[in-house]
Parts: C-alpha cells; sequence; structure tokens
C-alpha cells in the first residue's frame, strides 16, 4: 500500500453520512419547468442560442461558445423555451442571473447523439474538445473548465492524474453513491483521462477510509489495471484539492499556483462519470447525482438530478417539512452556504442539498469576544492563525492580513467549526478577501491615473522647455546684433547706453496729446483697483480673518502709492 | 471557563486544610467585588451585562487573584486587587479578550507593590503550628479580616521560599536541619508541596481536557527545573534551592496550569507558546534567585505579556505551500 501523509489540523465533524445511503440512487420526475443559468462554471459565460417560445430537445445546446473559458450549457429535458431573464441562483447573497426557463413537455425526447467507440483512436485534442461541448465543468464544487485542466502544456507535463473521491464533508454521499453503483463508469472515465493525458506515471484514488463499501466496488475493475486505490483516515478537510495532493503525494501546492506545477491533475469522481458519458455516450453533462438529506426531510436519499430542477421539487418529493427546518443549505453543513428561496435550481456544482431540523443545527448564536484560545490555530489545516487573521480583519489591516497569508485560506470552515466563542471567522476572511481584492483594483486604477498624470506632467515641462530654448536662442541671436551695432558705436558707456535707450523709448512714443491720453487712462486704472481694494478690505474687517485684513490694508496701501504715482506722472506732463 | 473554576478545586482545597479558612474569606470577597466591578463596567460601556457575565471570565480572574493572596488577608486588599484586575487590567482594554496583561496578576502586583506587609504575612502551615494554637475559626477569621483583629502568635510565618531569600550564611543542608517548614517535608515545603500538587491536578485535568496545550506549562516548568539544576551549586549558603523545591513551591504549579495558560494575553502559536512559558520559567528563576521578591510568578507573566506581541512576531507557522515561515511585520514584496 502506498504511504499517506497527514495534514496538520483538521476536525472530526459527526459524519450524518449514512442516513442517505439507506437506498440506491433514485430518479425523480420531470418536473414542468427547468431553470438553466446560463453560467456555472469558472470563467465568463457564453453567449445565448435560443429564442422564447423556440422548442429544444433534451442535451441540444442552449448557448454558443465565445471563447476559450466558455462553457455551454445544455436543456436537461425535452420542452419549450418560455424566458429568459435573470432568475435567483444558488449563490449566498442570493443574487439572480440569466438563466433560460423551459416548460418541459413530458417527453423527455433526447437530441441526436453518438458517442464514440473507440475513444483510444482519438487524439486528446479531439476528446478535450468533446469535453468542452458536453459543458463539463468541476462537479465538486468549484466548477473549473474540466478541459482545461486537461490540456496539454508545454513546459508543464502531468505525471500524476489524483482522482479525488474523497467527500470529507459531512452529510454528503454524492460521491459514495456514484463509486458504489457506476464503479464501471467512472474507470472508464479515468481510462478516457489517462489517455488524453498520455498515460501518467501515478494514477491514484484518493479516499477516506469511511467508505469501505465503495473501495469494495472499485477492487474488480482495478485489479489488471495500474490504478491505486489509497485509503487514508477520516479528516475533515482531507477532501481540499491541496489537503488531498499533500495526503497521497507529501508534496505542496505552492502558494498561488495549481496542482499542475507539481505535474499533476485533480478530478472529482462526478467529473470522471460525465467525461465517460460525454465521450463513450455522446451526452452531455444534463444531470448530476445530489445528495437531498436531513432531518427536515422525510426521506434522505441520492438522486439523480437534472440540471435546473428547482429545489423545490427535490424537497416536495422528499417529504419536506418546513416548521422542522432551521435552514436550507447548498452544499455540506462546513462549506456549504444558505439558500434565501427554495425556487433557486440545481445547478452543476450541487452536491448537496440539506435541510437539517431545529435541534440538528440551531440557529446561530451571538457570537462572542476572542479569547484567543488558539482552538483554530490547531484545527487550520493550512497552519494560519485564524484568531491573528480575525483580529485584523476587524482593524482592516491589510498588509498584516497579508502577511499572515490571508489569501492561502481555503475556507473550509475548520476554525469556525471549533470556536467556543462562535465567531463566524470564515465569513470574516471571505470579507476581508474582497476587500482586499477591490483595493488592489482601485490601487491599479490610481497607478494608472497617476502615471497618466506625471506623463502629462512630463509632456508639458517638454513643451516649456522647448520654448524657453527658443525665447533663448532668439535673445542671443539679438544680443549679438546688438554687440556688433554697439561696438560700430563710440563712447559705449552705460551711461550712454541708457541714454540711447531713453532716446529710443522717446522716439518710439507718440505724440504728447496721445502721451498725456495714456497717463490719464493709467490713472483712472489705479484709481478703480484702489476702490477695489479698499472694498476687499471692508469686506475683510467685517468679516475675514486678522491675516486677511493685514493683507487686505497692505494691498490699498500699495494701489494708493501706485495712484500717486500715476498722478504725479500726468502732472508732470502737462506742466 | 466553568471547568476552570472547577479545576482549582484540589488547589483551593489543598490551601484550605493548610492555612484555614482565610482563602474561603478571600475568594468570597473578591468574587463578590469582580462580579459587581465587571457588571457596572459593562453598564457604563453600554455592553449586555448577562451576556457577558455567562462567560464566567470575571469569577475565573477573581477566584485566581483569591487563590494567590495570603490567607487573612484584609478585606480591602482583595478588594482593591479585584477592582484593579476588572476594572483596570480588563474592562478599561476593552474587556474579554483584549486585555494585554493577565487581569489577576496585574491586580496581584499592584498590591504587592502598594501593601507589601499585608501580601507577604503568610499563614503557619497547619502541621507547623505551636503545641496548643490553631488556626482560627470561621467567626474569628472573618473578624480578622473586617474588623482588622490580629490573629494570636504564631499563626502567621514564612514560606519556603522566604527562608531561602533570608538565610544568608546558611548552606542549605543547615536549613533543612533547622527549619520545620522543611525538616518536617515529605519532599519539598510543608504544606506548599501540597498546594502545588493540587494544582498540579488540576492543570492535568485541564490538559487532559484539551482546554489548553501542553506547550506554555511544560516549557515554563521545563525551564524552571532546569535553571535551578544548573544552579544547584550542591547546597552552598549561596544556592537558591533545589530544584523539587522551586517547582513546588510558592505559585510555580498554579502559576505553570492557571495563570501562563490564560489564552488572551499569551502568545498565540504553539512554538510561540513554547517560547513564551521558557520566558516564564527562567524569568521566575531569575527573581527567586537574585531578585529583590522571593516569588517571582506575577512579575514574570506580566513581564512575558509585553513580549508575546514580539514573539508572535516572529514564530508564525509555515502555511500550506510556502516555503519558509514570515515574520508578521515582513512586508510583501512587490511583484
Amino acid at each position: 500500500m502506498s504511504r499517506t501523509w497527514e495534514t496538520p489540523g483538521g476536525v472530526h465533524p459527526p459524519e450524518n453520512k449514512s442516513q442517505s445511503m439507506t437506498q440506491s440512487i433514485g430518479h425523480l420526475p420531470i418536473p414542468g419547468t427547468l431553470v438553466i443559468p446560463l453560467h456555472q462554471h469558472i470563467g465568463s459565460p457564453s453567449k445565448i442560442d435560443v429564442t422564447i417560445g423556440q422548442t429544444v430537445l433534451k442535451g441540444q445546446t442552449l448557448t454558443t461558445v465565445t471563447n476559450s473559458n466558455n462553457l455551454p450549457v445544455h436543456a436537461s429535458t425535452s420542452g419549450t423555451v418560455i424566458a429568459i431573464d435573470d432568475q435567483p441562483v444558488a449563490h449566498p447573497s442570493g443574487l439572480t442571473a440569466p438563466c433560460v426557463t423551459i416548460a418541459s413537455d413530458g417527453r423527455d425526447q433526447w437530441i441526436e447523439h453518438a458517442g464514440i467507440t473507440d475513444f483510444r483512436r482519438c487524439g486528446p485534442l479531439d476528446l478535450l474538445q468533446i469535453i468542452t461541448d458536453a459543458g463539463i465543468a468541476g462537479m465538486g464544487g468549484a466548477g473549473f473548465p474540466s478541459a482545461t485542466k486537461l490540456s496539454p502544456s508545454k513546459d508543464k507535463a502531468i505525471d500524476t492524474l489524483i482522482i479525488n473521491a474523497t467527500e470529507c464533508e459531512p452529510y454528503i454521499t454524492a460521491d459514495d453513491a456514484a463509486m458504489r453503483e457506476k464503479a464501471q463508469d467512472l474507470i472508464q472515465g479515468i481510462e478516457i483521462v489517462c489517455h488524453i493525458l498520455n498515460d501518467p506515471k501515478r494514477v491514484v484514488i484518493g479516499i477516506e477510509d469511511n467508505k469501505p463499501q465503495a473501495i469494495k466496488a472499485l477492487r474488480p475493475y482495478i485489479q489488471e489495471s495500474s490504478i491505486e486505490i489509497v485509503p487514508f483516515p477520516t479528516k475533515y478537510p482531507s477532501g481540499g484539492e491541496k489537503q488531498l495532493i499533500y495526503i497521497l503525494t507529501g508534496r505542496e501546492v505552492p502558494s498561488g499556483g495549481l496542482p499542475i506545477d507539481l505535474g499533476m491533475v485533480c478530478l472529482n469522481i462526478g467529473t470522471l462519470i460525465a467525461i465517460k458519458r460525454a465521450v463513450i455516450d455522446g451526452e452531455p453533462l444534463i444531470s448530476r447525482i445530489t445528495t437531498v438529506t436531513g432531518e427536515a426531510c422525510g426521506v434522505n436519499r441520492n438522486y439523480e438530478v437534472l440540471i435546473g430542477t428547482p429545489i423545490s421539487h427535490l424537497l416536495t418529493h422528499n417529504e419536506f417539512d418546513e416548521n422542522n427546518c432551521s435552514r436550507l443549505i447548498m452544499g455540506g453543513p462546513m462549506m456549504g452556504f444558505s439558500l434565501t428561496s427554495t425556487d433557486v435550481p440545481v445547478v452543476k456544482t450541487t452536491n448537496c442539498i440539506l435541510a437539517p431540523g431545529h435541534s440538528e443545527i440551531p440557529a446561530d448564536t451571538p457570537a462572542q469576544a476572542c479569547i484567543r484560545c488558539g482552538l483554530c490555530a490547531e484545527a487550520c489545516p493550512v497552519s494560519l492563525l485564524p484568531q491573528q487573521l480575525f483580529w485584523y480583519a476587524q482593524a482592516k489591516d491589510q498588509e498584516r492580513l497579508e502577511a499572515h497569508n490571508l489569501f492561502d485560506c481555503i475556507e473550509c470552515g475548520a476554525c469556525s467549526y471549533v470556536c467556543p466563542s462562535n465567531i463566524p471567522l470564515v465569513q470574516h476572511y471571505r470579507n476581508s478577501k474582497g476587500e482586499i481584492r477591490k483595493a488592489n483594483i482601485d490601487k491599479i486604477d490610481a497607478d494608472n491615473a497617476r502615471q497618466r498624470f506625471e506623463f502629462r506632467k512630463l509632456r508639458l515641462e517638454q513643451a516649456d522647455e522647448q520654448r524657453q530654448a527658443k525665447r533663448e536662442a532668439r535673445r542671443l541671436v539679438t544680443e549679438q546684433a546688438r554687440a556688433t551695432s554697439n561696438t560700430s558705436q563710440p563712447g559705449s558707456s552705460a551711461a550712454d547706453i541708457i541714454a540711447a535707450a531713453q532716446q529710443r523709448v522717446i522716439t518710439k512714443q507718440a505724440s504728447p496729446e496721445q502721451q498725456k491720453a495714456k497717463f490719464e487712462r493709467a490713472v483712472l486704472a489705479a484709481q478703480s483697483r484702489l476702490q477695489e481694494a479698499e472694498k476687499r478690505l471692508i469686506e475683510a474687517t467685517t468679516n475675514g480673518s486678522k491675516q486677511q485684513q493685514t493683507i487686505c490694508s497692505a494691498s490699498v496701501e500699495s494701489a494708493r502709492q501706485k495712484v500717486d504715482q500715476a498722478q504725479y506722472r500726468l502732472r508732470e506732463l502737462t506742466e | 471557563m466553568q471547568l476552570v473554576l472547577l479545576s482549582t478545586l484540589p488547589g483551593f482545597l489543598a490551601l484550605s486544610y493548610q492555612f484555614g479558612w482565610g482563602t474561603f474569606i478571600n475568594l468570597i470577597i473578591a468574587v463578590v467585588t469582580s462580579l459587581i466591578a465587571e457588571s457596572a463596567m459593562l453598564a457604563l460601556r453600554n455592553r449586555p451585562i448577562a451576556f457577558y457575565l455567562k462567560d464566567y471570565s470575571a469569577a475565573v480572574t477573581a477566584v485566581l487573584l483569591a487563590l494567590a493572596l495570603p490567607p487573612l488577608a484584609p478585606w480591602w486588599v482583595v478588594v482593591v486587587g479585584s477592582l484593579f484586575a476588572i476594572v483596570v487590567a480588563k474592562q478599561l482594554y476593552g474587556g474579554i479578550g483584549y486585555n494585554p496583561f493577565n487581569p489577576a496578576m496585574v491586580g496581584y502586583v499592584v498590591l504587592l507593590i502598594s501593601f507589601p506587609i499585608e501580601m507577604t504575612s503568610w499563614i503557619t502551615p497547619i502541621s507547623l503550628l505551636p503545641e496548643g494554637v490553631t488556626h482560627p475559626g470561621l467567626w474569628e477569621s472573618l473578624s480578622i479580616v473586617f474588623a482588622g483583629n490580629t490573629p494570636i502568635d504564631g499563626v502567621t510565618g514564612a514560606t519556603p521560599l522566604d527562608l531561602f531569600k533570608h538565610s544568608n550564611g546558611l548552606v542549605v543542608d543547615q536549613i533543612y536541619q533547622n527549619e520545620a517548614l522543611f525538616s518536617q517535608a515529605s519532599f519539598a515545603g510543608v504544606g506548599w508541596e501540597w498546594v502545588n500538587v493540587g494544582f498540579l491536578i488540576g492543570g492535568l485535568i485541564l490538559l487532559k481536557t484539551r482546554i489548553f496545550t501542553w506547550h506554555g506549562p511544560l516549557a515554563m516548568l521545563g525551564t524552571l527545573a532546569l535553571m535551578s539544576i544548573l544552579f544547584w551549586d550542591g547546597g552552598s549558603s549561596d544556592s537558591p534551592g533545589s530544584p523539587i523545591m522551586h517547582l513546588f513551591s510558592g505559585a510555580s504549579m498554579m502559576g505553570a496550569f492557571f495563570i501562563l495558560t490564560d489564552p488572551v494575553s499569551s502568545a498565540v502559536s504553539n512554538r510561540g507558546r513554547l517560547i513564551y512559558g521558557a520566558l516564564i520559567g527562567l524569568l521566575v528563576y531569575v527573581i527567586r534567585a537574585w531578585g529583590n521578591y522571593p516569588d517571582a510568578m506575577a512579575f514574570a507573566v506580566l513581564l512575558a505579556n509585553f513580549a508575546a506581541p514580539f514573539i508572535d512576531n516572529y514564530t508564525l507557522p509555515r502555511t500550506y505551500g510556502h516555503t519558509d515561515r514570515r515574520k508578521a511585520t515582513e512586508k510583501q514584496e512587490e511583484e
């Protein structure tokens, strides 16, 4: 058996997995309407391709892919498009997003489709195209487009394929059920991915030891192959991609990096089964296995659910008792989020609908002060100091938050789980991450603005310098000219120069009448300036500061002197 | 917190058996004063009173202070200490979770510096009382505490650490022979050894229930033991005493398990707590051996409280995916 490594921290919440494993995977009647969000993966949404009133068949694409980080969505059953608009979707903040609503016709009629009989004859790129066209995104939770993950890259060869069968969140059994009942599909999916990756050196299924039946179900299929099954002790959150990689290989994904940096790729059970269906059966991703569980549901079971099925449809078919439900959670109790409405649809990443009773998961108790007990630091699987992060999150000290590696937090919720003061730590971290991201964007904007401003300043300065240089050049030219004329004249003493200048001024001046008129204008202008200054002084004395008064009285004084000077000059001229 | 209170029981019982009713009276005065002070401060700060009283933190502070004070101390000593601990050391800094210093130890140090006489007159352990003298009964104890009556001769006496501090010129063997405190002791010093054993038991219960980790207490006791082994010069007249005596005298066990484990004022990471505990152990020994005070737990803890943020700065754990540890004040490199 392969060696495993142990991650630091972790918690052991009650598993609560047996309730939903008493029955096999069930099927529900087709709901009357399906709401299919256009954006169910990480990346940009694709472009809508149907119109209202159009009839669609099961498996028909509803959108076209416009760029490489797009994924299409498909009609999950046959029927008519009745609306294309914003609908509430599964989101912690209860946001709405563009969706296609289909009224099903009940016939569930497939579009013509065909799989590939021998995928080994296809090149990796063709297979990746099929995976993209089938709209397959990571079904464990993040929704990263699978084809992008598997795309070959020149400098990063993949030598390890890790299959994440951990399913460490309490209550959720979707992957467990899939392994028990669809082991063959899973193995075929793995074989397809191995073919795409050009047979990686190591293929390993990482699974917690609380799923012995799943391990037993898989064993017969891997006898002949090189696929390893590596069970390891159950501990939350071993199913985090980074944690699983460490457990299985003892290596750590560098901070800010991806598993591919270590030559590894990690895929979820549901994703591999979807890949098998896309390639071998030619079926796009239009359904998934979802656990419906919790005390408020009379029936706890896994279902093969069509994407777009409203949560209310799941609940009504599971004897949901609204009065006994403390909250409705999409995902597990650790990382899931509360739903505000039962109208939201199941999407590609919906692995669980949890409807706990009041005693099962009680309503939030008010948070008390952090006493820095350090239980959170012991529970943290990535060795952060959650209490310090909380402290700095409250202080909004972004520098310290980053120095304490806030962005390495995987938001697993182990710290909140152990906190004796019931502090919702993860919410604080999510909030701080958002604030820092926004601050970084703002900083880039500000940097750009500053660069623009500095460039403008530089440009103006350069223009100014050019003008100065021209002026200087002109001055030199005139000086030289003057120097040549002066040297031709005798007796070029300072007095002579002044006399010559005065002479030039006088010759430039027009008749005495004109001169008189000019001086009179000067007197008038000076007088009006004086009046202006006096007015300001009065204003300043009534309601200005002392400093303003001094400034104003000084300007009045200088204006008065200028009037005197102008009058003196005028008198000189007339006398 | 309730568990912490319960775990002080062995230590409390040992103190009461050895020194009479005084500790019990201290406890009542301290708890009542602290709860009133806490309520008043919370009311002034417009905080929900019942919500915060229910966390038992004020009660824990009061109990720890009461256990540290000499039995039969005048009532106002206990009141002043409790008030200072709750009002100044805790609430003025923002209440639970925000106090940089251990409130009980702040209260204790204020009393030790302000009222040295009251704070250093300890009671004689029960087995060393002179012929015909008993510890005062409950009624008599109350009159001593509240009315200021003086207890009869022989009821008060020195502690083992006092004896060592003030026994210049005697080699250790002589002290051990001459002083009943040691000659009649089982292993460390009459009375005190059992008080320390009591707190050790309580501490081990808390350790077992994972209220705190082993790092701080073990580092503190380990360092104290190491220091006393290093400087135990075979028992000359300059010797500061044997390792066993240091571990089982004064506030060693109470400090290790009940004082330095206060999470609010200690270092935060496990590595940090090792350093923090070791620093306290070192300071306790240094002050006991070469300082002016016979015991040093309160001073050592407060000094280490000062150092806690500094220790934190250099003891960040290595986060997943990082190749080295960071310092908290280290700036992110510009990318």
